[in-house]
């Protein structure tokens, strides 16, 4: 048996692979096509303080191995969340982290208050980086001072571990990555969508009823991956890496670069079971190579 | 557990007109889970190119043979992609997937309403409720002559069969909801269904509404995952109290009510 035990500033993962947020929802319809527990975690969808009904359509638009999206953090408010979803998640055997969205930090504050109590969390995922909202999200992910400043302000309200998401729309991604450390981060997780647009040439109009949205999937990896790479160098806090992962081997990747864990975004819209076969991928990669524990494979891309 | 994504055979792959393919497919679990209505999510290729499967709704679904078929129209790269299929070929799908139409049980007569290749999921819709002896009419528009396909199937079945073109070229100069008009003039049916371009389904929908005939509407948004967990494809919907909500169209729907459908723009 290889181990595949993962552990990050306290949050420990029984696999190092969990789902992305905003594409697996709250795990209710990935539920029906393979057992959650299957997997170290869930990040489930940005949760607002006040419900958001988000972008109108089209949110989606596809493009050359990837996708534009610009769904705007549609959810029902941080209470419903509480009430609806954790008690269910809860029961189904993997890491919870809740990812949270705010129009200011006091917004953060009160959502990282509002949840710390709240059993069965195990972490809070700080979205500082959504392109796809007017006030906050991405802005706050691209000015290191305010990235520092929200993530001390969530610090200050929980004693759960605290993940820093950040963006990939900056010239500097280790400036970012430091400040969120200093400011208390425990985890770092990277990328975040890259802004991105999509022209209809017949109609002479952006696809996107919101113009720009956020790229992900296997177009943006190599970006990720040098992101990764970098912040690993930059800081001590572990990262969560994510950004175009497919297979077992793009999250070796990651791992090689510097993550201690992995998530699985827009992979899962192009098959519901895509985390369980990383996972499952990851496992038999090991057994093939003869590495009894996942740990000794990160950062090793390093080595001189 | 629901089957995830599958690879599947190809057993046959047709152009009936110009632009228009008709798809059969080896998919034994999928015809025996799929109800009238519901769709597939498609990928014609097993690369990362194109990404995203494209949503085509079930056209024919035949549980002895373990086969499903679909209706398509090429319009951009992942529609003639699948065109290019040949029998023998394998494609990716995952599904059914959506909640599919509501058979009415004690309607005696329902009306269909088409609009070019909207007519794609009303046939297995049509093949069970002449299954259960209902009286059948389709009444199918489309801008022209030559985007009129995959009507012989629902004469077949026994469905009386009116046609319409914006030109003229075929049946009556107009629209499908002018038939829809001229029927409901005829005969009250004891309910509507209809697929097409979004102008025609306000319309019939206003036209529902009005004559207080139950009627249902299969929508189309644009799809990223297809089931329900990217909140990509959500459309406007009234709730109980009259109020605007969301709806995924994926998950939720793609049919709807009628008369609990939000109209934007
Ligand atoms: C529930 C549902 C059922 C459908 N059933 C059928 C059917 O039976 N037969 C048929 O011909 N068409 C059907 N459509 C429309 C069909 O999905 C699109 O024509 C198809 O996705 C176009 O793909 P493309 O790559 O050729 O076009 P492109 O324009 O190159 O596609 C680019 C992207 O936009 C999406 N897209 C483009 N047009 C549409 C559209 N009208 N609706 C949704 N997504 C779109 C594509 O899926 C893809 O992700 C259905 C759509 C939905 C939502
Ligand atoms: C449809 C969609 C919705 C997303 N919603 C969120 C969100 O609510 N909060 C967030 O932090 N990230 C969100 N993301 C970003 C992903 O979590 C992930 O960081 C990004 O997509 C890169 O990974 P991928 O290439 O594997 O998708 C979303 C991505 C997609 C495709
Ligand atoms: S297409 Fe993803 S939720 Fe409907």
């Amino acid at each position: 048996m290889v181990d595949l035990t993962v552990e990050l500033a306290g949050l420990r993962l029984k696999n190092p692979v969990l789902l992305a947020s905003g594409t697996c929802g709250y795990g209710r319809e990935l539920s029906e096509y393979f057992d959650l527990a299957s997997l170290g975690g869930i990040m489930v969808k940005g949760t607002t303080l006040r419900p958001r009904s988000g972008n109108i359509t089209p949110r989606i638009a596809e493009t050359p191995a990837g996708l534009l999206n610009s769904v705007g953090l549609q959810n029902p408010g941080v209470k419903k969340v509480i009430e609806t979803e954790i008690p269910w998640l809860a029961k189904q055997g993997l890491g919870i982290i809740v990812n949270i969205a705010g129009e200011s930090p006091a917004d953060y504050a009160a959502m990282a208050e509002t949840l710390d109590p709240v059993a069965g969390i195990d972490a809070l995922e700080v979205n500082i980086s959504c392109p796809n909202v007017e006030a906050g999200g991405l802005a706050f992910g691209t000015d290191a001072k305010v990235a520092a400043d929200i993530i001390s302000w969530v610090r200050a309200k929980t004693k759960l571990p605290v993940i820093a998401k950040l963006s990939p729309n900056v010239t500097d991604i280790t400036e970012i990555a430091r400040a969120v450390e200093a400011a208390g981060a425990d985890i770092i997780s990277l990328i975040n969508t890259l802004q991105g647009m999509v022209i209809d040439v017949e109609t002479g109009k952006p696809v996107l009823s919101r113009m720009m949205g956020g790229l992900s999937g296997p177009a943006v990896k190599p970006v990720a991956v040098r992101m990764v790479w970098q912040v690993y160098k930059a800081v001590k806090t572990p990262i969560i890496g994510m950004g175009g992962i497919t297979t077992a081997a793009d999250a070796l990747e990651f791992i090689m670069a510097g993550a201690k864990a992995v998530a699985i975004g827009s992979a899962t819209l192009t098959n519901p079971c895509a985390a369980l076969n990383v996972a499952e991928g990851l496992a038999e990669w090991l057994v093939a190579k003869g590495v009894a524990n996942i740990n000794e494979l990160v950062g090793i891309a390093h080595r001189g | 557990m629901k089957t995830g994504k599958v690879f599947a055979e190809v057993k046959e792959s047709i152009c009936l007109k110009p632009g228009f393919y008709r798809l059969v497919l080896k998919a034994s679990q999928m015809a025996k889970e799929a109800k009238p209505g519901q769709f597939a999510m498609l990928w014609p290729t097993k690369s990362q190119e194109p990404l995203l499967g494209r949503p085509i709704s079930l056209h024919g679904i035949d549980q002895k043979k373990g086969e499903v078929s679909f209706l398509y129209q090429t319009v951009g790269r992942g529609t003639a992609l699948l065109a290019n299929l040949e029998a023998g070929n394998e494609i990716g799908i995952l599904g059914p997937l959506g909640n599919g139409f509501t058979l009415q049980s004690n309607a005696k007569k329902v009306v269909l309403v088409a609009g070019g290749i909207g007519i794609a999921p009303l046939l297995p819709l049509a093949a069970a409720l002449k299954n259960e002896g209902k009286k059948v009419e389709l009444l199918f528009g489309a801008a022209k002559c030559d985007f009129l396909v995959g009507m012989d199937a629902f004469a077949d079945l026994g469905c009386a069969v009116a046609v319409a073109t914006v030109d003229g070229s075929l049946g009556q100069k107009g629209l499908a909801t002018d038939l829809l008009k001229d029927s409901l003039a005829k005969e009250r049916p004891g309910h509507i269904y209809a697929c097409g371009p979004k102008p025609m389904l306000k319309a019939v929908a206003e036209i529902a509404t009005e004559s207080g005939i139950p009627c249902q509407i299969s929508l189309e948004e644009r799809m990223g995952c297809g089931f329900g967990v990217c909140m990509g494809c959500v459309c406007h919907q009234k709730d109980e109290n009259g109020k605007e909500k969301l709806a995924r169209v994926c998950k939720e729907g793609p049919v709807f009510e009628a008369d609990e459908v939000i109209w934007h723009g």
